[in-house]
């Protein structure tokens, strides 16, 4: 089923003009011994109504759980136009937009979502997307190291989502950038102050700023800026977009405002899909505008003097620069950025406030009525956006799987990433969640608990 | 020209099908931490959106609407099931950090998805891991430096790139730390092997290079290049973005590359969407397997297990926050097993026809070819340096005279080598009457070069708008609609 339409009279006209009897000898350049046709594991070709029943059985069997993780990943309507829409084939099979007469539907789409996210940040400018969250953490520090030119020192809490961590770690730890770690208070699960006061010195490049943070905790984002700015170096804000309908936007964070925003665009209509694909955004002042790495839409004028959109300041990019681009990315997430536009405009400003206010008050009432339960305590005393950790006294490993078999995907347990949070979970109910889906995991939980309780010593 | 969706914004306008039943009050978030202006986005019906999007996309080329033949792309049909079936309610809501046991459907997917890349690349392992070819490079060049690390070789500081390889292979080379040497091209479109075997020595860590080449024609020397590179202890890196020509023909592993990425958007037709999300899977010979990136999927007596850094302590890390593109692997998959077996050599195969047959036609057309004497693989240049010395009119103006006739333009300028160039890819999947109408079209557009070459020079004129001032798009910037009304307060 390879999709070929030819037919062999057509075979045999095109081979005549070309002057050769056999496909096969239109590979002669190759030299001989390379030319190896046998296929060990690939199976026999199946036609379509194979592959779906195929696939409807394996997408069956992972089942449907009702869900209360977030931890970077959340579980948001979409309305039904945004994929209807997006997978239209004139965006759905459209290439990058070089040749932008070709191509407007698409580039005057980027424009516009650029304009929806620098206005969501608070930020003057913002690139047409990158990967994932994560990924556009490392471009942002590796833009802030620019900047900065001999700073090599990032400073990045541990209050930051553990995959971003590691993931700004693979890709910029060739560079000889030090990322620095700075802990959290346990009373409040946000930055620890009082070390930040002394790893912030003239060799940091940039400070890294979760809100929420990972614990779904509010950090002091104004103090946290102004101290940075005034120890020279650069903010980097990592924000939750849908959490931006309500909370300060990062470009009025204290005095200056923050000077790079990335964070996952995810919750912005695009499905959870086992963790992809999904979109980074980047966000930045004026200033930094040609250190920012990725793809950027301008709006111009053409030879008639009309509004037109294009690609623009591609001199930073790989394809002009070379070995001298600010990175080597060379595309943007254009299908999922075009799905978060929708999103954007068909819920408006008041629809992604509704969305962030139900998904806050709804991890309230969850948080409420798990903490009911003897042995679930809050561990932070901070205001929460839409997760908070819960600490549980009851073994942690056997707790998630227990909870799972019962069709409850409890929350995202820490111990793997935090040692004194062990026996805690990060849980999320999101305004998806009703509160009969709350009751059922109150049941299920306290029924662990009492069972499994561990003594308390 | 289609007003912006700001400018069919009204205040007030909501799209109550969108809204949740009831006020929700927002009292114990302390003021310090609030929003105190609403951001600027559109108010408009839920009727207006649909409608702004629909015309917008109708604005756009795609491969489901017209020829593409936009070479190293590789811009062939995007099946529709394979989307389909990507979104089914199991796939599409699972929670990337929910338990391996709530994920086997999929995770079965992918880990055939691992073995069927590892058998027509010929390597020993894969990763899914990376979201686009250009991290695939990253990923294969970082695995190289951690292996000179490792065995603590640490002198190596020098990637070696063909002067015809894609800006990202350099770009990419400075990612990971290293220098770039360029090493230069015949003319009859092979790596100068004497100036390779020059710079080749104890301070090269690796090689990059796509094989089919960027000038569209099969590296032939590949074995005697592997040699040179390994006998300096150096490792090769394959850049898989031509792969479409030789699938289920000729194996990477077997021309002596330790490391490969492959770009699934490409070679197994995956969504461009406007400029991705792609997937760029890595895959490697015996000796890098311990510094694979994470994720990565094992299986073991019917159970799929996700292993991450903590499983493999040599591993560069992790390149996302979670699976990588997921979804994409899966639009993969699903293609991958329409294909089967005999249905990947046929794509190498009528790739090929079709290229060579377009490279024939053209030539006799009169159009003249970079490399004459070369077999094109699935893609090939053609010059038009003797249209612009005798008309003036340029590649560029070809390229948006074609866009007039219905074409996507080919790739202009690229590689940089050849003057004036056009690198043309058809793919397997367009037919010979589309072929023979784009050949129609190129010929048309010669005359009017000829005759008229002002219509040409100031194409297009059938499209929504004209040439764009690129120079004013750079220098007044405009890269965010202002409000004049500025934000409303809350």
């Amino acid at each position: 089923m390879s999709f070929i339409p030819h037919t062999e009279d057509e075979i045999r006209q095109m081979l005549n003009a070309i002057g050769v009897d056999r496909i096969d000898e239109l590979f002669d350049e190759i030299p001989a011994e390379l030319i190896n046709e046998k296929l060990d594991y690939v199976p026999a070709a199946m036609n379509e109504a194979g592959i779906r029943r195929l696939s409807r059985q394996r997408a069956e069997n992972d089942g449907h759980h009702i869900n209360f993780i977030g931890a970077g990943a959340y579980e948001h309507h979409i309305p039904a136009a945004v994929w209807q829409i997006a997978t239209r084939g004139e965006f759905y099979s459209a290439y990058t937009p070089y040749q932008a007469e070709a191509s407007q539907g698409t580039l005057q789409l980027l424009y516009e979502y650029q304009s929806m996210m620098a206005s969501l940040t608070g930020m003057e400018v913002s690139n047409a997307s990158l990967y994932e969250g994560a990924s556009a953490l490392a471009e942002a520090v590796l833009m802030a190291v620019r900047a900065q030119r001999e700073k090599q020192r990032i400073l990045m809490p541990e209050t930051i989502h553990p995959g971003y961590r590691e993931t700004t770690e693979t890709i910029v730890k060739n560079q000889g950038i030090v990322l620095s770690s700075i802990s959290y208070s346990g009373i409040t699960g946000t930055i620890d102050l009082e070390q930040l006061g002394k790893e912030i010195t003239d060799d940091v490049a940039a400070l890294v700023i979760p809100q929420p943070n990972y614990f779904g905790a509010l950090e002091a984002v104004d103090e946290l800026t102004n101290l940075a700015h005034e120890r020279g170096c650069l903010v980097i804000a990592v924000v939750n977009p849908v959490s931006l309908a309500i909370l300060k936007a990062p470009g009025e964070w204290g005095d200056k405002g923050a000077d790079i925003v990335v964070g996952e665009g995810q919750p912005l209509g695009i499905p959870l899909s086992s963790g992809g694909p999904y979109f980074g955004f980047m966000c930045c002042t004026q200033k930094l505008i040609r250190q920012m790495p990725g793809r950027l839409i301008g709006r111009t004028v053409d030879a008639d003097g009309k509004q037109g959109f294009a690609l623009t300041l591609q001199a930073r990019e790989q394809h002009i620069r070379r070995s001298k681009a600010t990175s080597n990315i060379c595309t943007n997430q254009g299908l999922m950025v075009t799905a978060a536009t929708l999103y954007m405009s068909l819920m408006g400003p008041a629809g992604i406030e509704q969305v962030a206010k139900a998904s806050h008050a709804n991890t309230r009432l969850l948080v409420e009525k798990l903490t009911a339960i003897d042995g679930v305590d809050v561990v932070f005393n901070s205001p929460f956006f839409h997760e908070c950790v819960l600490r549980i006294n009851a073994p942690m490993e056997d707790l998630i799987p227990a909870m799972t078999v019962q069709g409850v995907i409890a929350g995202k347990a820490l111990f793997a990433d935090y040692a004194d949070l062990h026996d805690c979970l990060l849980v999320c109910a999101t305004e998806l969640r009703t509160e009969e889906e709350m009751d059922v995991y109150a049941m299920h939980l306290q029924r662990f608990v009492s069972k499994h309780q561990l003594e308390t010593p | 020209m289609t007003k912006l969706i700001f400018e069919q914004s009204t205040s007030g306008r909501i799209n109550k099908a969108q809204f949740l039943p009831a006020e929700i009050p927002l009292d114990d978030i302390p003021d310090v931490f609030l929003r105190k202006t609403s951001p600027m986005l559109p108010e408009v019906s839920e009727m207006q959106a649909v409608r702004h999007f629909t015309r917008l996309s109708q604005l756009n080329f795609s491969i489901d609407t017209h020829f593409y033949p936009l070479g190293s792309c590789t811009m062939k049909h995007n099946p529709r099931i394979c989307n389909e079936a990507a979104l089914y309610d199991g796939f599409s809501g699972r929670h990337p950090s929910a338990p391996d046991s709530t994920g086997q459907g999929l995770l079965s997917c992918l880990f055939d998805l691992q073995e069927i890349l590892k058998d027509i690349s010929g390597m020993n392992e894969v990763s899914l891991a990376p979201m686009a070819g250009a991290q695939g490079e990253f990923t294969g060049i970082a695995m190289i430096r951690a292996y000179h690390d490792a065995r603590n070789d640490d002198a190596r500081e020098e990637i070696l790139v063909p002067d015809a390889a894609h800006g990202t292979n350099p770009a990419t080379a400075v990612m990971c730390g290293y220098k770039v040497r360029e090493i230069p091209t015949l003319d009859n479109g092979d790596v100068d092997i004497d100036a390779l075997a020059a710079v080749v020595g104890p301070r090269t860590a690796g090689l990059m290079l796509t094989n089919p080449s960027t000038l569209g024609v099969f590296e032939r020397q590949i074995r005697e290049i592997a040699t040179l590179v390994h006998d300096a202890g150096g490792l090769l890196y394959y850049d898989g973005a031509n792969m479409n020509a030789i699938l289920g023909k000729v194996k990477p592993g077997e021309m002596g590359f330790d490391v490969i990425h492959l770009n699934l958007h490409k070679t197994f037709s995956t969504p461009h969407g406007g400029g991705g999300p792609g997937a760029g899977p890595v895959g490697v010979s015996e000796r890098l397997i311990p510094f694979l990136p994470v994720p990565r999927i094992v299986e073991s007596s019917g159970q799929f297990t996700v292993l991450d850094k903590k499983d493999c302590p040599q591993s560069i890390g992790r390149l996302s926050c979670f699976m990588g593109n997921a979804g994409i692997l899966l639009r993969a998959w699903i293609y991958a097993r329409l294909l089967g077996r005999d249905g990947m050599k046929r794509v190498a195969d009528f790739a090929t026809l079709n290229a060579n047959y377009l490279k024939a036609k053209l030539e006799q057309a009169g159009f003249e070819m970079a490399y004459k004497n070369r077999r094109a693989t699935h893609e090939f240049i053609l010059t038009l340096k003797k249209e612009k010395a005798e008309t003036g009119v340029t590649a560029m103006d070809f390229a948006k005279r074609l866009l007039d006739k219905g074409y996507h333009a080919p790739t202009t300028y690229f590689p940089l080598l050849v003057p004036e160039c056009f690198l043309i890819e058809p793919t397997e999947t367009e037919s010979l009457e589309e072929l023979d109408g784009f050949i129609g079209a190129m010929q048309e557009i010669s005359k009017e070069a000829a005759e008229q070459p002002d219509l040409v020079k100031s194409a297009p004129h059938n499209l929504p708008i004209r040439r764009l001032d690129d120079v004013r798009a750079a220098r007044q910037l405009d890269v965010v609609w202002k409000n004049d009304l500025g934000d409303s307060k809350k």
